[in-house]
C-alpha cells in the first residue's frame, strides 16, 4: 500500500513527509523529522510520555496516525524555547526545581503543562495534579514537578501583567 | 505488535463516508479518535485493510442544546468538548462528570463519545450518564437513518446493533425537566487512568410536592454491557424519598448487576459497590433536584 504524502505543520515548520498511513505520529516526528525530544514510553496511551499539542491540545503521539495530523498544527518540545539561551519558563522552572530525573517522561510532563497553563493561567494545585495525570514520572514522587508548573505559572502571568 | 497494514481515508462528507464504508464491507474500520482502534490494531486484535476516518467528516463535530428539544452531540465530538460544553455541565452534570474523569486529558482530547459508545466496553464511562438520561443513537446508512435508543444498541461486551456500514451520527438526549437532578460516580483503584471497577450514574426528577416523578438509574462495568436498573426505577417512582426508600433502590440496582471477577475488582466487591454508590448517587440527585446544592463536574 502506498505511502501518503502529508504536511506537518511542527513548532510552525511545514515538512512535507510520505508516511506509510499505520505509521505513529510519535514514529514519524522521531525518525522521518528527527525530533526525538518527543519519547515513547508505553506505546499504548497510558504513560504520557508521547504527548505533543496538536491544534494547542495535549494527545498522546503513539496513538496519533500520522496521517491524520496532516495539515495541523504540532508543537513538540523542541518548539519551546526560543533559543538554547532562552528556555520557556515550564522548562527554567523544571531545571529550577530540581523536577527532571532521568528526564523520559519530562517532554510529555512540561507540553501537558504548557496546554493546561495555555487554558488555565492561575490552576490550584489540585487542577495542576489533574493536568498532567495522564504523564507517569516513576522519579521524582511527582511533588517537584508540580511545584516547578505552579513556579512556572506564577512567571508567566508575571510576564503577562507586564505586556 | 507491528501495526497491520491498511488504507487511510479522510472522507469531508458524510455522503463520501458511507460510500467508502458500503464499497469496502467487512473489510473497513471506522476511526473517532483512534484510542480504541489503534490500540486494537497494534495489539494485534483487529486487522482492517481500510480505515476510515471521521475526523474531517464536515457537521459531524458538533455539541448543541435547545430547552424544546435536548442535546445532540455529533458522532465526531470529544469527550474533552462535552465536557467543557457549558450547557452539558448545566443540564446534564453527569454527563460532563463522566467525561471529565475518564481516562487521561490527552485521551479525553483525542476519543470521542461516539467512539465510547461503538466501543462497547461493559465499563464505558458515557454509557451509564447516557442511560440514565435516556439518550439515543442516530444511525446512518446509505439508505437512510434510524433512531436506536441506548437501551437497545448494547448487545454484548464490544457488540452494538451497528450494522456494517452504519455510522453512528449523533447521540440526542431529551431535555431535562424542572427539579431533576443527576450524577455519577465512578470507581476504580487508580483515581485517573484506569477504567472504572464500577460505575453509577442516576437521574431524579420530583413533583411540587416532593415525589419522585421520575428515576432513572444505570451501571457500567458490571454486566456485560451497561444497563439500566428497572427495579430499582419502579421502586422509587411515585414515592416521597425516604431513607429506607433509598435504601431499598440501591439494594434492587445490585440485582441488576451481573459482575465477574477480574484484576481489577471481585464480583462481589463489585456488588456491595454498587449499593453503595447507588445510595450515594440518588443521595446526590435529590440534593439536586430539591435545589439544595449545585452540580459538581
Amino acid at each position: 500500500m502506498a505511502k501518503q504524502n502529508i504536511d506537518l505543520s511542527v513548532n510552525g515548520f511545514t515538512y512535507r513527509v510520505a508516511v506509510e498511513p499505520w505509521r505513529s505520529l510519535a514514529e514519524v516526528l522521531r525518525e522521518e523529522l528527527g525530533l526525538t525530544g518527543t519519547k515513547v514510553g508505553c506505546n499504548q496511551g497510558d504513560c504520557g510520555a508521547c504527548t505533543v499539542l496538536i491544534d494547542g491540545r495535549a494527545v498522546s503521539s503513539c496513538l496519533t496516525l500520522a496521517v491524520e495530523a496532516h495539515q495541523r498544527q504540532i508543537t513538540t518540545i523542541e518548539g519551546l524555547a526560543t533559543s538554547p539561551d532562552h528556555l520557556h519558563p515550564l522548562q527554567r522552572a523544571f531545571i529550577d526545581h530540581g523536577a527532571v530525573q532521568c528526564g523520559f517522561c519530562t517532554a510529555g510532563m512540561i507540553l501537558s503543562a504548557k496546554a493546561l497553563l495555555d487554558q488555565n493561567p492561575e490552576p490550584s494545585e489540585e487542577e495542576i495534579r489533574q493536568g498532567i495525570a495522564g504523564n507517569l514520572c516513576r522519579c521524582t514522587g511527582y511533588v517537584k514537578i508540580v511545584e516547578a508548573i505552579s513556579a512556572a505559572a506564577q512567571t508567566l502571568r508575571g510576564a503577562r501583567e507586564e505586556r | 505488535m507491528a501495526m497491520p497494514h491498511f488504507e487511510h481515508h479522510q472522507p469531508t462528507s458524510l455522503e463520501e463516508a458511507l460510500d467508502i464504508l458500503t464499497r469496502h464491507g467487512a473489510e473497513a474500520k471506522l476511526m473517532g479518535g483512534g484510542t480504541d482502534l489503534v490500540m486494537k490494531m497494534r495489539a494485534g486484535a483487529l486487522e482492517p485493510r481500510h480505515v476510515v476516518s471521521l475526523g474531517r467528516v464536515a457537521g459531524l463535530n458538533r455539541i448543541s442544546y435547545r430547552d424544546d428539544d435536548g442535546l445532540v452531540i455529533g458522532g465526531s465530538t470529544r469527550i474533552s468538548e462535552v465536557a467543557a460544553h457549558p450547557e452539558v455541565r448545566r443540564h446534564y452534570p453527569a454527563l460532563a462528570h463522566a467525561c471529565s474523569v475518564m481516562a487521561t486529558p490527552q485521551i479525553r482530547n483525542m476519543g470521542t463519545v461516539a467512539g465510547n459508545l461503538a466501543n462497547a466496553a461493559p465499563s464505558a464511562d458515557t454509557a451509564a450518564p447516557l442511560l440514565a438520561y435516556r439518550a439515543s443513537v442516530v444511525l446512518v446508512e446509505r439508505g437512510g437513518r434510524r433512531q436506536v435508543k441506548l437501551t437497545d444498541f448494547f448487545k454484548g461486551p464490544g457488540l452494538t446493533d451497528l450494522e456494517p456500514g452504519e455510522i453512528l451520527e449523533a447521540i440526542r438526549v431529551p431535555a431535562p425537566p424542572n427539579r431533576c437532578g443527576s450524577a455519577y460516580q465512578r470507581l476504580s483503584e487508580r483515581s485517573q487512568v484506569d477504567i472504572a471497577a464500577v460505575g453509577v450514574a442516576g437521574f431524579v426528577a420530583l413533583d411540587l410536592a416532593g415525589a419522585i416523578i421520575g428515576a432513572r438509574l444505570a451501571l457500567s462495568a458490571v454486566a456485560p454491557t451497561p444497563v439500566r436498573c428497572p427495579e430499582a426505577e419502579a421502586l422509587l417512582e411515585g414515592q416521597l424519598p425516604t431513607p429506607e426508600l433509598l435504601r431499598r433502590a440501591s439494594v434492587a440496582c445490585v440485582r441488576a448487576s451481573r459482575p465477574i471477577d477480574d484484576l481489577r475488582a471481585s464480583a462481589n466487591y463489585r456488588r456491595s459497590m454498587v449499593q453503595v454508590l447507588s445510595l450515594r448517587v440518588l443521595e446526590q440527585c435529590l440534593a439536586l433536584a430539591k435545589g439544595e446544592s449545585t452540580p459538581r463536574v
